[in-house]
């Protein structure tokens, strides 16, 4: 393997100046992100970060790497292009829940279901923000935007929920005021091979304040959010005394000590079991709101389908140059 | 395998220059396959060739309808063949409702062979005959062959054993088989089709054959045709051809594009009619690296083609009409951030859905005009099947040398129609260069341009020391950040207009055909040139002044345009639409020259008699 130059926060620090509002939580997104890469050992001319259009979309600006800001919605779709083009390298895309889930809710499902070996980072504050404020797929039922005076009136998405219905192999949530997990998080992100899907609950400051309060304030954080780690048991809460079992079809929240339950009947979380069922469950629950990664399964990526199918092909065909193929076949001479 | 060497005649043989021909039937009688074979054997023979296939929409339309009929045209000749002909000479009709959708076309006198065992009285109610044609004497200004072909063709493989339905499905090789009688054709291409493509089913093979041969010794020995005729070779150039239809030439355009610039092809389309046969076609192509991507929808095939174009590699969409109105916002992008981007139309009826499997040169403006803000794009046409090749692979040099998007249009009826190729070599094939840079240096910046062609530079990922960002936010003219300052917008707007318009130095001038001056000029663009050229050809033998001027290079045009519109005292634009590239013209020489127009929206190519009257006309009017 090359040896990566050692790289630091400020090596991937753009001389563009940040225009988000003061407060947003972007703010804190990108610092985590120009933490995290400097960990992943990948060279800086071969990290790409595509966006599409949104508040967050901007974000490729703000990074020194290569980078497009794209057109609403296309992010994933152009970042695919990137990658099948070019598979050695990282590619990230930056969207929120407008761009992805309401005008590029295709190419979102689609790149997915592919599995293609890309990064998508979806900052998603219920809200469209850059537009100044109308109510966007995850905005909550009756939810008063410019678009909804007198209410919502559209059912909301939850990210995780669509995403693993098109058959996500990775998908981890993350509060946006939680930068040390969110640096780590990137990084396991990029050591994914496949599509990784990370939903941030970014908070927007001016259109849709305190959206995420009640779970990520400080005050209540440990007690409405269970972090999620592979193979550890899904205890919660300040006395980390909460845990998840099943009962009958659902999950429920129990307490240990209480009616008999102990540590041993909680349950272990297995981000790597490919059957989607419980994954499913996790991302659905509103107490305890589930964070961290929820799903890990390691399967072959489309690109590497295509290459092991372009080497069968490769392996049987005498066909070398253009011309073998032209002259090839049913021609006849004119003499 | 036995080599069937036609047989010499004992009846009359005739001597003609050129015969049209049209098979017709239902959509699943396989009249596309009888017409290419019919084809390939006569271009093997020689002859020039020019084909068009006409099928409707429906992949198997009820049995008999008038609207399920699948007809092949092929006009082949010993001289210079430049469009499927007009009016047929034979018609093979194997049932009433291809009869009677086709009838009109065949010259009165002439011959037209039907399957009596298809006029069925249900048959007849479908094709909404009151009567049976056959028998009222409707037919009575034609020269009708009436043989009972399926119940021959039953006969001919009583002892094979096979199904019905096979039996059936060989009718179509006992009609070819009396088409080869009568135009003094070799069997012997057709038997080693069979033998190749049912290799591993000989019965098959074997049932086909036998209903070739019955067919061609059936007319043979049948009274009702008293001679047969022979078509000499065409004097063609000398050479290795091939016949190729347009989709397959564009692909492999871009094949020869792909490697001449020692770039990979990468491909990003969804399937639309009647562009899906490129990419069905460059699919096949994995061992020459093709990355052909069928994406989710048109605009994730543009914009995935658009992400390997930022990453360098030579980057293609393919669509059709309504494909290309979706791809309009990110073809915008492409010209934002100055990537080569090759974007081919094949064109079809429109507006909306329209007429998917029939022709019209339905979206110039589109090309041109269809997109937000100024976005001017390189739009440049193919004209014929095989000249597809040449206008794709330069499509892909221009966007690469330009670093510009390129439109290009086809239409569907040379995408399907197919001709001779004279087979191009890679190494006939002009250079292609790129603008990629590897090295940075202090002073480099993203927008930093060629003097000549204004293009930018190519900075791909992987490059070290070039990191940099682009989009769709109007660009610092320098930097490439974002800018939204006044006059770098009207610097950068002129700018991506300015480098379009240099194309014009890198193209070859307009030139007029038969007469370089003259009393009338005819103007077309893209697939009309076969009807044009052929139409103004006539004119000429007859002794008109007449000109023919055809544009393949329509953004920009090629700065003789008007010097040569002014030899002419009269100049006409003729397009299988309402006047769109006459639109363009008025605009840009509506000072200097006056265009009149002619204009046929039928989903149908141009008929050269029709032309030939439309041009006779104009010349006698004061």
């Amino acid at each position: 393997m090359e040896e990566v130059k050692k790289y630091t926060f400020k090596d991937f620090q753009s001389d563009q100046e940040v225009r988000w509002c003061p407060g947003c939580d972007d703010y804190v997104i990108l610092r985590s992100m120009l933490k995290a890469l400097p960990e992943m050992g990948v060279k800086k001319e071969d990290i790409v970060f595509i966006s599409g259009i949104g508040c967050s979309s901007r974000f490729p600006y703000y990074v020194d790497t290569y980078g497009m800001h794209g057109i609403h919605g296309r992010a994933a779709a152009i970042a695919s292009g990137v990658k099948l083009a070019n598979p050695k390298l990282s590619v990230w895309t930056i969207t929120g829940d407008g761009d992805s889930l309401a005008i590029g809710g295709n190419h979102f499902i689609h790149v997915l279901r592919r599995n293609i070996d890309i990064n998508i980072v979806l900052f998603n504050n219920e809200i469209y923000g850059l537009t100044k404020g109308q109510f966007s797929p995850t905005s909550l039922i009756g939810q008063k935007t410019k678009s909804s005076p007198y209410g919502n009136t559209q059912p909301p998405f939850e990210p995780g929920e669509l995403a693993i219905g098109a058959q996500a192999r990775f998908f981890a949530r993350l509060g946006g005021n939680s930068p040390k997990e969110m640096a780590a998080l990137f990084v396991e992100a990029e050591k994914h091979k496949g599509t990784s899907l990370i939903e941030i609950l970014q908070n927007c400051v001016i259109f849709n304040d305190g959206c995420y309060t009640q779970y990520t304030d400080k005050e209540v954080r440990e007690d409405k959010q269970l972090h999620v780690e592979h193979g550890k048991k899904m205890i919660f809460g300040k006395n980390k005394n909460k845990g998840l079992v099943l009962d009958g079809l659902k999950l429920k929240v129990v307490t240990i000590g209480e009616d008999g339950v102990t540590e041993d009947d909680i349950l272990v979380h297995d981000a790597k079991e490919s059957d989607s069922t419980m994954h499913h469950m996790l991302v659905k629950l509103k107490y305890p709101l589930v964070t961290g990664i929820i799903r890990s399964v390691d399967e072959m990526t489309f690109e590497e389908r295509e290459a092991q199918l372009t080497e069968e092909v490769k392996a049987k065909s005498s066909c070398v140059k253009v011309d073998d193929l032209f002259f090839s076949g049913e021609t006849y001479e004119v003499k | 395998m036995i080599s069937e060497k036609a047989k010499p005649n004992k009846k009359k043989v005739e001597q003609v220059n050129a015969v049209v021909i049209r098979f017709v039937g239902d959509s699943g009688d396989g009249m596309q396959l009888t017409g290419t074979q019919f084809t390939d054997t006569s271009a093997m023979f020689g002859n020039d060739v020019a084909t068009f296939p006409n099928y409707p929409s429906e992949i198997r339309a009820p049995q008999g309808s008038l609207y399920g009929v699948s007809g092949f045209q092929v006009h082949i000749g010993s001289m210079e063949i430049s469009t499927p002909g007009d009016d047929l000479d034979l018609l093979v009709a194997m049932n009433p409702a291809g009869l009677k959708t086709n009838i009109g076309a065949l010259k009165p006198g002439h011959t037209v062979i039907v399957d009596t065992d298809a006029f069925t009285k249900k048959n007849l109610q479908k094709a909404e005959y009151d009567s049976n044609p056959l028998e009222d004497g409707s037919l009575e200004n034609y020269r009708v062959i009436e043989v009972a072909m399926t119940t021959l063709t039953r006969e001919a493989l009583k002892d094979l054993g096979l199904d019905n339905k096979s039996i059936v499905r060989s009718k179509n090789m006992f009609a070819l088989g009396m088409v080869y009688w009568m135009y003094n054709r070799d069997m012997e291409h057709t038997l080693e089709f069979f033998a190749k493509k049912f290799k591993f089913k000989p019965i098959i093979a074997e049932a086909n054959s036998k209903v070739l041969k019955a067919g061609f010794y059936f007319a043979e020995t049948l009274e009702l045709i008293p001679n047969s005729y022979t078509i000499a070779p065409s004097k063609m150039a000398k050479g290795q051809y091939r016949i190729v239809n347009g989709n397959t030439a564009t692909a492999w355009g871009l094949l020869a594009a792909s490697e001449k610039s020692g770039l990979e092809l990468f491909l990003g389309s969804y399937p639309i009619t009647p562009a899906t046969d490129i990419l069905h076609e460059l699919v096949k192509y994995k061992h020459f690296g093709v990355k052909a991507f069928q994406a989710e929808d048109e605009i994730a095939g543009i914009t995935s083609s658009i992400g390997a174009s930022f990453a360098g590699d030579l980057a293609v969409t393919t669509t059709s009409g309504p494909g290309l109105a979706l791809k309009g916002e990110a073809i915008g992008l492409a010209l934002m951030t100055e990537l080569p981007l090759v974007i081919i139309n094949v064109q079809r009826g429109g507006p909306s859905t329209g007429l998917p499997t029939k022709t019209e040169q339905s979206d110039l403006l589109q090309a041109m005009y269809g997109r937000n803000g100024e976005s001017p794009v390189v739009v440049i046409a193919a004209s014929t099947p095989a000249n597809c090749f040449d206008y794709s692979y330069m499509a892909a040099k221009l966007a690469l040398e330009h670093m510009t998007p390129v439109i290009l249009l086809t239409d569907g009826y040379i995408a399907n129609g197919s001709e001779p190729w004279k087979i191009k070599s890679i190494n006939e094939m002009p250079e292609i260069g790129n603008r990629k840079i590897t090295t940075a240096s202090d002073s480099w910046h993203p927008y930093d341009r060629d003097n000549e062609t204004l293009a930018r530079n190519w900075a791909v990922p992987g490059t070290p020391g070039l990191e940099h960002r682009v989009g769709g936010l109007e660009k610092d003219k320098i930097s490439g950040n974002v800018s939204y300052v006044p006059e770098n917008h009207e610097y950068m707007t002129n700018i991506r207009a300015e480098k379009v318009k240099r194309v014009e130095n890198y193209i070859p001038d307009l030139k007029s055909e038969y007469q370089e001056e003259g009393d009338l000029l005819v103007v077309g663009w893209g697939g009309t040139y076969g009807s044009l050229h052929s139409a103004v050809g006539r004119l000429n033998d007859e002794g008109h002044k007449v000109g023919h001027v055809h544009f393949n290079y329509i953004n920009p045009m090629p700065k003789n345009t008007s010097e040569v519109f002014s030899k002419f005292k009269k100049i006409i634009v003729c397009e299988l639409n309402k006047g769109q590239l006459a639109f363009i013209l008025k605009a840009k020489y509506g000072d200097k020259h006056e265009f009149k127009q002619y204009n046929k929206v039928q989903g149908l190519p141009f008929s050269v008699i029709d032309l030939e009257e439309k041009f006779k006309t104009l010349l006698k009017e004061k």
